[in-house]
């Protein structure tokens, strides 16, 4: 049976979190009130039979270690495969490799030891729920060498600009690969390659002093590949900056966005925490919202997203914001329009007003 | 070896639960939004660091097993000890059902002794509390006992329905009378007990080849133990107690969870509920939606009007619905305009639009499954 191993890439994401990413990479911000931005590649590669998943990570993975675990959460605790955290180094004095090039060298093992011919690459910011079967059958069937997964996109925003674009002809072969602003065929960062040509191209890029493995290996060598799109059609998000994060924070708000990314055949696991129920109490006013367990409510909470554990005392108020695990608001303060990240105190009767273009965020860990 | 093991006695059918206990075991009838009773005690357990516990089984045992699985959630997945579930088994001289509490440990003597520990815990999975064993133990220590019971102070006027023990001022027993009509004292046995294990199992020994006796920790080994003058001391216990064996009481015990100053049990980070959790995503509470003196758990989608009621995951209230003072199981899916109020509604009913079912506060709340609500519905035409 043909069958995928599975590599999430966190080498050369773009991004723009400011105080987000302070403390953890950028892969493992919450969001949705119970989840991690990288859940979503996560999930959709154990939901696409894929059973061992590795992950090129470089910095600032505290956050993301502790999230992961052993992978139990994804049924990635296996005694064969499962989930691999990979680090760039190794002691090797004749290693010339660069960039995200480091990590694909000097975890050559990985690509080894896996019995699946083929690879299935993804980043952490293309936010979906979704499967890569279809994909796959596809890569097969038509015999590429690579099939990159894209999506069109109805609304262009600032999100969108970091991300490649796809020029294809009618059966899907892939034509340019472009930086065209104006193109709405958005690369989602999700590819299928064949595990040999991988490591050719691998080596190819060392060869060459190259520091970016999608960069020189495939896109710029385009026209040696046969390089295949599938078109994934649903709900999705990028993530890569404050705003879009909000956006696709409040987006959710919507009940047919949430039930796309949620409520599906296929669910979006992740770390399991144990919180209790959500307690209303009895001055709850509560609309519009979502709320992950473990929080305790006595005040107002309009149109936001409350992470687990949150307590909004009696008489404070909460509208369109985003708040994260374990903050606190105190009596008779008022949130609006705020991203509050992890264990925020708000002190009684504080008021924090920012604009839904440009929320106001408050690092971890803040009292005010 | 290990100081202290745990026997946790789950294999009560539960008969005056009615309907919730038809297909499971009383311990796993689901409790308090996201918890089975059981995990009251597990947690104990694992809060107490006892680390070794077996839990009997009998009555309708699948969900219950399905439930403990490996012990992970309570930290009792572990290479030595851990949490193994005991069920009746056959031997070379046959077999046979647990015929009491204490046939039950009696069956299991080879598993106690593996570990062969000093003393033996013995409680039982249908009691909602949290209490540090630890502390029972301890006692039981201090006092060399040969048996420590754990007691509660219950009403008087309540007493002749508990099984009430009679202590001197040092809190030794020096007498048991099971159901009283004229108690000599308020303090109610919880049936939680730390036993000498040599001591215990020389009793298990004798009670076993006893024809007459229902083997039975309360009727026959504590009596005959008082019998026989050993010492036997009184635990005093003083958090919140409660016994969920009648419908009321189970309706009050999850009601009990929504009182402001009680709020923090479940959320009591020194002392963490666990339970074998799913992966629903955050609850969804609509636009119109009313919620209010209720604990709601992950999966729910909320768009009328709950009050003073506990919903599980994964349950669906739909727009001009009114439920109060209603326990709504995992998936329960409760059509438009409905009224449910004082109602026990099961696993994946759905309540059908404009149902309206209200119960009065000095009748037993009615407990819902599909096929009651069908019989009901029925007689009444629907509605109404």
């Amino acid at each position: 049976m043909k069958t995928m191993m599975g590599l999430i890439n966190l080498e050369h994401e773009h991004y723009v979190f400011n105080e987000l990413t302070y403390f953890r990479s950028s892969a493992s911000i919450p969001f949705a009130g119970r989840y991690r931005l990288i859940d979503f590649a996560l999930s959709n590669m154990v939901n696409s039979n894929v059973h061992e998943v590795a992950i090129f990570a470089r910095s600032k993975y505290r956050s993301l270690l502790d999230h992961l675990g052993t992978g139990e959460n994804w049924d990635l605790d296996r005694r064969n495969g499962g989930l691999f955290i990979l680090p760039p180094d190794w002691n090797d004095p004749t290693d010339v490799s660069k960039g995200d090039l480091q990590f694909f060298h000097n975890n050559r093992d990985y690509f080894h030891r896996g019995k699946s011919s083929y690879v299935l690459v993804s980043g952490s910011q293309f936010i979906a729920n979704t499967d890569y079967k279809e994909a796959f059958n596809l890569h097969v069937e038509r015999n590429a060498d690579v099939t990159l997964v894209s999506t069109k996109v109805e609304e262009l925003k600032d999100e969108h600009t970091p991300s490649y674009r796809i020029e294809a002809d009618d059966l899907g072969w892939v034509q340019h690969i472009t930086n065209d602003r104006k193109n709405p065929k958005v690369f989602t960062g999700v590819y299928i390659i064949n595990k040999e040509l991988l490591i050719d191209l691998v080596d190819h890029c060392i060869a060459y002093g190259h520091d970016n493995f999608f960069v020189h290996g495939i896109k710029e060598r385009l026209s040696e590949l046969k390089i295949q799109t599938y078109q994934y059609r649903g709900y999705s998000a990028f993530i890569n900056t404050i705003e879009s994060f909000y956006r696709h924070n409040m987006n959710l708000l919507s009940e047919d966005n949430y039930k796309e990314l949620f409520y599906k055949p296929t669910y979006i696991r992740t770390k399991v925490s144990n919180n209790s129920p959500v307690k209303y109490r009895s001055g709850a006013v509560v609309d519009h919202s979502i709320l992950a367990n473990g929080c305790v409510v006595d005040g107002d909470v309009e149109g936001s997203v409350l992470f687990r554990g949150v307590v909004v005392k009696e008489g404070a108020s909460v509208k369109n914001s985003i708040i994260m695990q374990r903050c606190e608001i105190e009596e008779g303060a008022y949130l609006e329009n705020v991203i509050l990240d992890k264990d925020v105190h708000i002190s009684k009767g504080q008021r924090i007003i920012g604009s839904k273009d440009k929320p106001f965020v408050i690092a971890k860990r803040q009292t005010i | 070896m290990k100081e202290c093991v745990g026997m946790l006695l789950a294999g009560g059918e539960g008969k005056r639960l009615g309907a919730l206990t038809h297909h499971i075991a009383k311990p796993a009838v689901p409790f308090g939004g996201k918890y089975r009773i059981i995990d009251f005690t597990l947690s104990n357990c694992t809060n107490s660091n006892i680390q070794t516990l077996g839990v009997l089984t009998q009555y309708s045992p699948l969900e219950l097993n399905k439930h403990i699985g490996n012990g992970k959630p309570w930290d009792l997945d572990r290479r030595n000890g851990g949490v193994t579930v005991l069920s009746p088994y056959t031997g070379k001289t046959g077999g046979d059902w647990y015929s009491g509490t204490a046939d039950a440990i009696y069956q299991n003597i080879h598993f106690i002794d593996q570990y062969n520990p000093e003393y033996v815990l013995v409680i039982s999975g249908d009691h909602i509390y949290q209490m540090d064993y630890q502390k029972l133990l301890n006692q039981h220590k201090a006092t060399r006992a040969d048996a420590t019971i754990s007691v509660i102070k219950v009403p008087w006027e309540e007493a002749s329905r508990f099984g009430i023990l009679n202590t001197t001022d040092t809190e030794r027993i020096f007498e048991f009378e099971e159901k009283p009509a004229v108690p000599g004292s308020n303090l109610a046995s919880m049936g939680i007990y730390i036993f000498t294990w040599n001591t215990l199992k020389d009793y298990l020994l004798k009670d076993a080849k006893n024809k007459a006796s229902s083997h039975d920790f309360g009727k026959d080994i504590i009596p005959t133990m008082l019998n026989d003058d050993r010492r036997l001391f009184a635990y005093q216990f003083d958090g919140y107690w409660k016994d969920v064996g009648t419908v009321q009481s189970y309706w009050e015990a999850n009601m009990d969870l929504l009182d402001e100053d009680f709020g923090n049990t479940l959320n009591n980070k020194n002392w963490r509920i666990y339970t074998n959790d799913s992966n629903f995503p955050p609850q969804y509470i609509g636009s119109n939606a009313i919620v209010n003196h209720s604990l709601v758990n992950s999966g729910c989608f909320v768009y009328g009007k709950v009050n003073r009621s506990v919903l599980f995951k994964n349950v669906v209230v739909n727009s001009g619905c009114s439920i109060s003072e209603s326990i709504l199981h995992p998936g329960t899916k409760v059509g438009k305009n409905s009224i449910l109020e004082r109602v026990i509604v099961m696993e994946n009913t759905e309540i059908p639009e404009g149902t309206n079912i209200r119960v009065s506060e000095n009748e037993e709340p009615v407990v819902l499954n599909q096929e009651i609500l069908h019989g009901m519905l029925a007689l009444t035409g629907g509605g109404k």
